[in-house]
């Protein structure tokens, strides 16, 4: 026994109380004994026990109402009814009030044993779930959100609010900018974090298909609907569900999601039940879905029902002092994965990305470093093992110079440092481009 | 050898050959001298004749307040069924850090289970629940080593499992017991 566990025995008779008493204290539990169930309902609210054992009969109040006393203070509380008059009717109205077990005295000493030892069992097992709960609360929580920005700060004080409440949430932000990341953190931080996220890509789905992967369908209802089954909404039943990329549903879902929204009910396809289900609806877009109102391609009643909060992802060029952090994150990441023993970047490549535009935003940095890992020399990240196309490096660099050392450096390690290839790139000849890397001092192993 | 004595107290009708090898075996575990001595209570008044059975908490009682004060711990012997309110039966039970203990042996011979007489394994079953109650006066808790004489022991065959002994930790815990005694 890892932890000592705690049993309060509340039995009117002392002679009961003095029985248990010795008996499971010689287990080595923790022991305190009440002569009422008041008694014990005061000794509850100031200390816990992981194990009521109480007696049915009682004068004054029950056990039973103690029991729903107890369940209503504190609900894991593990209460074992115990009677010498059983009958049918207490024995199921207790298990349906909570109760763990009922037993009638006098038992059997292997069985007062073996029903102890299954409650402890249940006790770790809940306590075990408790622990596992909080640590799947943190996985899943802002850790993968990295960045010490004003801006990223600014979207993580909003996440951290808005998950408490139930209101829509629409997050915008270009491609790649982690906008699931912020619906996970979102849902992870609500009180509906023990239900599912179900997740949906409305883009990648044609009408049809969204309809019956949304709602569900009966067997029968189109060809190949061979089983009944469940519709994301209803999966979500307690949790959330994000709709990622709603600006692209077609004008017949954009009526049929308003309608789910407002009532929290639905049919499945082929089918004429309707459904309820309790969901929290977070959506994510690229699109400026205020211009498609404008425009008459989004619904305004459904824009409005689902803008109730704004998050703003801001792309990466925004925020590119999040940059080296990003690079130490997806470094840790894939050489944890990789199996591989943690890299370095190189000052100049670190630069080099700080200055490029991410028009793919932290999916393109993740990707390129991934890449970097796996083609790498294992020690370090040079510019060489990044792929970056130097028209998409900041604009800021205005001399012609500097562009022109950029642009040849990068040409030289596009093929290999092969002086006649990279001269045919760049439309000048082999002697010009040796006195340009005269010029700028350019080597091979320098970046 | 501890210079205290642990009192063996016998109501009923027992042989002086058991009650003999009792007293040895504990002394030669316990290292402790065994007294025996031979107590009269009139056990009419702890029947109770619905349960046909006698209160081992009332006798516990009893061999506490009246048998135990000039030795360090007691243990009375009974040859009745005992029963506690919340169980259907007892072998013994102690005070945890208590002074006295009971222990019977009407459950732990053969015959009771309708299997042949063997005076040799009662003995051996009451030394154990002897020890073991005994241990429990000294504060030892319930052990989970199969071997130990701590363990829990519901039904016979648990008693049969273990063996007279302590295991190397309540042994230890005993000793360190002992030494502060």
């Amino acid at each position: 026994m890892t932890k000592k566990i705690s049993i309060l025995v509340v039995d009117d008779e002392e002679s009961v109380r003095d029985s248990l008493y010795n008996w499971f204290i010689e287990d080595g539990y923790r022991v305190e004994c009440a002569e009422s169930a008041k008694m014990a309902l005061s000794i509850l609210e100031s200390e816990s026990f992981d194990i009521v054992l109480a007696d049915i009969k009682m004068p004054g109040m029950d056990g039973l109402e103690m029991l729903k006393r107890i369940k209503s203070l504190k609900k894991e509380t593990i209460v074992i009814v115990m009677t010498a008059f059983a009958t049918v009717d207490t024995a199921v109205q207790a298990l349906k009030d909570g109760a763990f077990d009922y037993v009638t005295k006098p038992f059997d000493p292997d069985d007062l044993s073996h029903l102890v030892r299954n409650a402890s069992k249940q006790v770790a097992l809940v306590e075990e779930n408790e622990v596992l709960k909080q640590k799947v609360a943190t996985l899943e929580s802002v850790e993968d959100i990295v960045g010490a920005s004003e801006a990223m700060q600014n979207v993580l004080r909003q996440v951290e609010s808005v998950a408490q409440s139930n209101s829509s949430v629409i997050i915008t932000g270009e491609s790649g900018t982690g906008k699931e990341l912020i619906a996970r953190a979102i849902h992870a931080n609500s009180s509906r974090k023990y239900f599912p996220l179900v997740s949906v890509h409305c883009g990648a789905l044609t009408e049809s298909l969204l309809e019956s992967e949304l709602f569900g369908h009966e067997k029968g209802a189109f060809t190949g609907a061979l089983y009944n089954r469940k519709g994301r909404f209803e999966m979500a039943d307690s949790g959330t569900i994000f709709l990622d990329e709603i600006a692209t549903i077609s004008p017949k879902m954009q009526v049929e999601l308003l309608r789910v929204l407002e009532t929290k009910s639905f049919i499945r396809v082929g089918g004429n039940k309707e459904i309820k289900s309790d969901f929290r609806v977070i959506c994510a877009t690229n699109k400026d879905l205020k211009s498609m109102v404008e425009a008459g391609s989004f619904r305004e009643d459904l824009f409005y029902r689902l803008n109730v909060v704004n998050i703003h992802v801001p792309p990466l060029r925004d925020r590119a002092g999040d940059i080296p952090i990003l690079v130490d994150f997806f470094i840790k990441k894939y050489c944890t994965s990789m199996n591989k023993p943690l890299v370095t970047i190189d000052p100049a490549a670190l630069k080099r990305l700080e200055e490029f535009k991410f028009p793919g935003n932290i999916r393109e940095l993740e990707n390129m470093i991934e890449r970097a890992i796996v083609i790498g020399n294992g020690k370090r990240i040079f510019l060489r093992d990044l792929p970056i196309e130097s028209s998409l490096i900041d604009s800021s660099i205005e001399s012609l110079d500097e562009n022109e050392k950029n642009h040849i450096y990068l040409i030289l390690n596009k093929y290999s440092w092969n002086i006649s290839r990279a001269a045919k790139a760049l439309n000048i000849d082999r002697v010009t481009l040796y006195n340009k890397i005269k010029k700028y001092n350019l080597n091979k192993n320098d970046k | 050898m501890n210079n205290q004595h642990i009192t063996i107290v016998s109501f009923g009708h027992f042989e002086n050959y058991f009650l003999n090898s009792i007293a040895t075996e504990v002394a030669q575990i316990l290292h402790f001298t065994v007294k025996i001595k031979e107590g009269h209570i009139d056990l009419s008044d702890f029947y109770d004749p619905f349960r046909r059975q006698y209160d081992g908490n009332k006798l516990l009682k009893i061999i506490d307040a009246e048998y135990s004060s000039d030795s360090y711990r007691t243990i009375g012997l009974f040859n009745v069924d005992l029963f506690i309110p919340i169980l259907t039966y007892i072998f013994g039970q102690a005070y945890l850090n208590g002074t006295a203990g009971i222990v019977s042996v009407y459950r732990l011979s053969n015959e009771r289970y309708n299997l042949a007489i063997d005076d040799d394994i009662l003995l051996e079953r009451t030394i154990k629940e002897v020890i073991h109650e005994l241990g429990h006066t000294l504060g030892l808790i319930h052990c989970h080593t199969p071997t130990c004489v701590m363990r829990s022991s519901t039904y016979v065959e648990d008693l049969d499992q273990k063996s007279f002994n302590f295991c190397s930790i309540c042994r230890e815990k005993i000793e360190s017991i002992l030494a502060d005694a």
